[in-house]
C-alpha cells in the first residue's frame, strides 16, 4: 500500500495548456450537484491554473463548501466534468486525494496532540519517510517561529498559531494544490493578514491555493476571484478587473452589488 | 501498514490523554464489577427475623435453631404473645417475623399438622419473596425429617429440589455475564461512536478523508484500539468473576473468548453505525447511553427476567444483542456447553453485526453522494 503511494506521489500526467499560457490544474465543465430538488451548485464552470491564488467567494449557503467538497473527493456530483491536478474527479479520486492538501473550516489539527505529533500523523498519512519529516519539521518551525512550542499540545496554542500550523501541515507533503475552506474564521485581520503572507509563500513555490472566503479584505489579495450567488458563479476575474467592471472602490461593494443584481 | 501503525498511535494518544475515556475503560468496569458482585447483593444472609413463640416446646426451638443456624437469618428479636407485631415492622429492624402457633407439637404429633405464619415486609417484594421461602424450606425439610418419618401419611410425595448450574444460587453468577454484556456494549459502541463522532465535530474527518487514506483504513484505525482494549476488558471480567467470585468456567475458555469478540465485533460495527448517525459527540453518548444503555440493563435479561415481561417488550427483547450473547456465556460458564448449544445465538450474533455494518455503509455512501 505505502509502496504503491510514494510511487505514484511524484507521478502527474501532462496538464492540459490554459489560455493564459499557465498549466490547468483544476478544470470544471458544467458542473451541477443537486440534493433532492435543491440545486446546491448550478452548471459550475471554471477553471484554475498553476501557481494561482484562486478565491472562491459567496455567502454562506452559496455552494462554496459543496463544490469545494466535490473537488476534493468528499462528495461526488450530480452531472458534468471536473479535472483535479488532471485526474478525473468520478473515476480518480484517490489519485487527486494524493495531490491535494485540505484545511477544513473548522481548522484541523488534533488538539489533544502536540505539534509535533500531529505532523507525524499526517506525515505517515501522506507516506513521507521519518528522515525527510525531521528535516521538514525542524524548517518548518523555524520558519514560523515556533520551535519552542515543538511538544506543547495544540490546545494550549493561539488560535492564530493553530491556524498557521493547519495550513503549515496541509502542505507539508508538498501538494500540487492545497484547497482551505475558509481557513481564517475568527481571527482578526493583522493576523489574516500574517496568515496571508504562508499563502503566497506557497504560491510561490508552485502549489496553487484554492481558498473560499467570505471576508472581503482577502478577496483583495487573490490573483482571480469568483463569486457565487445561489449556486452559481456569477462573477470571475481579477479582483482589479471586477472592481472596474462594478464601479465599485472595492470588493465589498463588488459583492454587494452582485448579490443585489441576482436578488 | 506504517500509515496505520502511524493512525493507532494517533488512536492510543487520543485515548491515554483523556482521563474520562480512560476513567471508562479502565476504571469503570472493575468498579462496576465489584459494585454488583459486593454491594448490590441479592442474595439473602444474615437477615434479621423477630420469633413469636406461643408454645415455647421442643419442635418450636429446634425450628428456631435451624432458622437461626442456616446463615440466611440471625434472630434480631423475641416477640411475646401480644406485641405489636406491625409496630416490629414500622421500626425497620427486622424483615421477617415467625409466628407458631399454641401447641405446635402436641398438634404436629396428633393431627400431623401445625400452624406457623411468616409475616414478611414486602415493601421490598423480591426479599421479602425469597426470604419466605428460604424459610418455609426449612420449616418444610425439618418437618419432614425429624417428624413425618415416624407418622405413616398415605400418598405422600416427597419432591426433591436441587438448583442445577448454580447450587448456592449465587447472583455473581448473573451478574459476571450481564456485566460483561453491558461493559463491553459501553466500550466498544459508545466509545467507538463518541471517538468517530469526535473527529466529524472537530471536522478533522473531513481532512482524513480528503487525504489518501481509504474510508475503510480510517474506520479500521479508529475501531482496533477499541476492540483491543474491549478484549483486555472482556479477560479483566471473566478473570475477577472466576478468581474473586468464584465463578466457574465449565466449558472451553478458548470458546468463551470466541464468542466474547464475536460481541465485540458486533458492538463496535453498531458503534460505527451510531457515528454515520451522530453529527456531534454529544447526540453520539446520548443514542448510545439511551438507545443502547437502557435497554441492554432492562430487557437483555440481565435484571428482570424475560418471561415476565408484557408481549410487545419480550418480542423487543429478541432484537438486544446482550440477550443473546448472557445467554451464550451463561451456557459456556456455567453449563460447559459448546457450540452445538449456542450456534443459534451466536448466528444471530453473527447476523446482526453484518446488519449494522451493511447500514453503516449505506449511511456512509449517502453522506458522501
Amino acid at each position: 500500500m505505502s509502496k504503491n503511494k510514494s510511487q505514484d506521489t511524484g507521478f502527474l500526467p501532462p496538464l492540459s495548456e490554459g489560455a493564459g499560457g499557465g498549466l490547468k490544474v483544476i478544470e470544471v465543465h458544467n458542473l451541477v450537484k443537486k440534493f433532492g430538488s435543491f440545486v446546491a451548485n448550478d452548471h459550475l464552470n471554471f477553471d484554475v491554473y498553476q501557481g494561482e491564488i484562486f478565491g472562491f467567494l459567496g455567502a454562506n449557503g452559496a455552494g462554496k463548501t459543496t463544490a469545494m467538497k466535490i473537488l476534493c473527493g468528499l462528495s461526488s456530483p450530480t452531472s458534468g466534468e471536473a479535472k483535479v491536478a488532471g485526474f478525473d474527479i468520478y473515476k480518480e479520486t484517490e489519485k487527486i486525494k494524493r495531490n491535494i492538501g485540505y484545511m477544513s473550516q473548522k481548522f484541523s489539527l488534533y488538539e489533544d496532540l502536540t505539534v509535533a505529533e500531529n505532523i507525524r500523523f499526517f506525515s505517515g498519512v501522506y507516506g513521507i519517510s521519518p528522515a525527510d519529516r525531521k528535516e521538514k519539521q525542524d524548517k518548518l518551525l523555524k520558519d514560523l517561529g515556533l520551535e519552542s512550542a515543538k511538544d506543547s499540545l495544540i490546545g494550549s496554542l493561539p488560535l492564530g498559531w493553530k491556524q498557521k500550523l493547519a495550513f503549515s501541515v496541509a502542505i507539508f507533503h508538498e501538494p500540487k494544490i492545497v484547497f482551505l475552506d475558509e481557513p481564517t474564521g475568527g481571527v482578526d485581520p493583522i493576523t489574516r493578514r500574517k496568515f496571508w503572507d504562508l499563502i503566497y509563500e506557497a504560491a510561490d513555490r508552485g502549489i496553487t491555493v484554492f481558498v473560499t472566503t467570505h471576508y472581503m479584505d482577502e478577496a483583495e489579495y487573490c490573483n482571480r476571484v469568483s463569486i457565487m450567488n445561489a449556486g452559481r458563479i456569477e462573477a470571475l476575474d481579477t479582483p482589479k478587473n471586477l472592481k472596474k467592471q462594478y464601479s465599485a472602490k472595492n470588493m465589498d461593494e463588488v459583492f454587494l452589488k452582485i448579490a443585489r443584481n441576482t436578488e | 501498514m506504517k500509515q496505520f501503525i502511524g493512525f493507532l498511535r494517533k488512536e492510543f494518544l487520543h485515548i491515554f490523554r483523556d482521563p474520562r475515556t480512560m476513567m471508562i475503560i479502565f476504571l469503570l468496569p472493575i468498579v462496576q464489577l465489584l459494585l454488583f458482585g459486593k454491594v448490590i447483593n441479592t442474595d439473602i444472609q444474615n437477615s434479621r427475623i423477630a420469633i413469636l413463640d406461643q408454645s415455647h416446646d421442643n419442635t418450636t426451638r429446634e425450628i428456631t435453631s435451624k432458622l437461626v443456624s442456616s446463615g440466611y437469618f440471625v434472630l434480631g428479636e423475641e416477640l411475646m404473645p401480644g406485641d405489636d407485631v406491625e409496630d416490629v415492622f414500622r421500626k425497620g429492624k427486622v424483615k421477617m417475623v415467625v409466628t407458631f402457633g399454641p401447641e405446635f407439637e402436641k398438634s404436629l404429633e396428633r393431627d400431623g399438622k401445625a400452624e406457623v405464619q411468616l409475616l414478611a415486609d414486602a415493601s421490598d417484594p423480591n426479599t421479602a419473596r425469597i426470604l419466605t421461602n428460604y424459610a418455609s424450606g426449612i420449616i418444610n425439610d425439618y418437618v419432614k425429617k425429624e417428624k413425618l418419618q415416624n407418622l405413616q401419611l398415605p400418598n405422600q410425595i416427597n419432591t426433591e429440589v436441587r438448583m442445577l448450574y448454580n447450587e448456592g444460587l449465587k447472583s455473581v453468577y448473573m451478574f459476571v455475564p450481564g456485566l460483561m454484556a453491558m461493559i463491553l456494549m459501553l466500550i466498544s459502541a459508545m466509545m467507538t461512536s463518541i471517538s468517530i463522532s469526535k473527529e466529524k465535530e472537530l471536522g478533522t474527518m473531513e481532512v482524513l478523508l480528503a487525504s489518501p487514506l481509504k474510508p475503510i483504513q480510517i474506520v479500521l484505525g479508529k475501531v482496533t484500539p477499541y476492540l483491543l482494549l474491549s478484549f483486555i476488558n472482556a479477560l479483566t471480567i471473566i478473570l475477577i468473576g472466576v478468581f474473586l467470585f468464584g465463578v466457574p468456567i465449565k466449558g472451553s475458555f478458548v470458546f468463551l473468548m470466541a464468542e466474547s469478540f464475536l460481541f465485540i465485533m458486533m458492538a463496535l460495527s453498531l458503534g460505527i453505525l451510531i457515528s454515520t448517525i451522530a453529527p456531534n459527540q454529544m447526540v453520539a453518548m446520548f443514542i448510545s447511553l439511551l438507545a443502547l444503555m437502557l435497554p441492554t440493563v432492562l430487557l437483555s435479561g440481565f435484571m428482570f427476567p424475560i418471561e415476565n415481561m408484557p408481549l410487545p417488550l419480550r418480542i423487543l427483547s429478541h432484537a438486544m444483542p446482550p440477550r443473546w450473547f448472557i445467554v451464550i456465556i451463561k451456557n459456556i460458564m456455567l453449563k460447559g456447553t459448546g457450540i452445538l448449544f449456542v450456534w443459534k445465538e451466536t448466528l444471530i450474533l453473527m447476523f446482526m453485526t453484518f446488519v449494522f455494518i451493511a447500514l453503516s455503509i449505506k449511511n456512509f455512501k449517502i453522506r458522501l453522494e
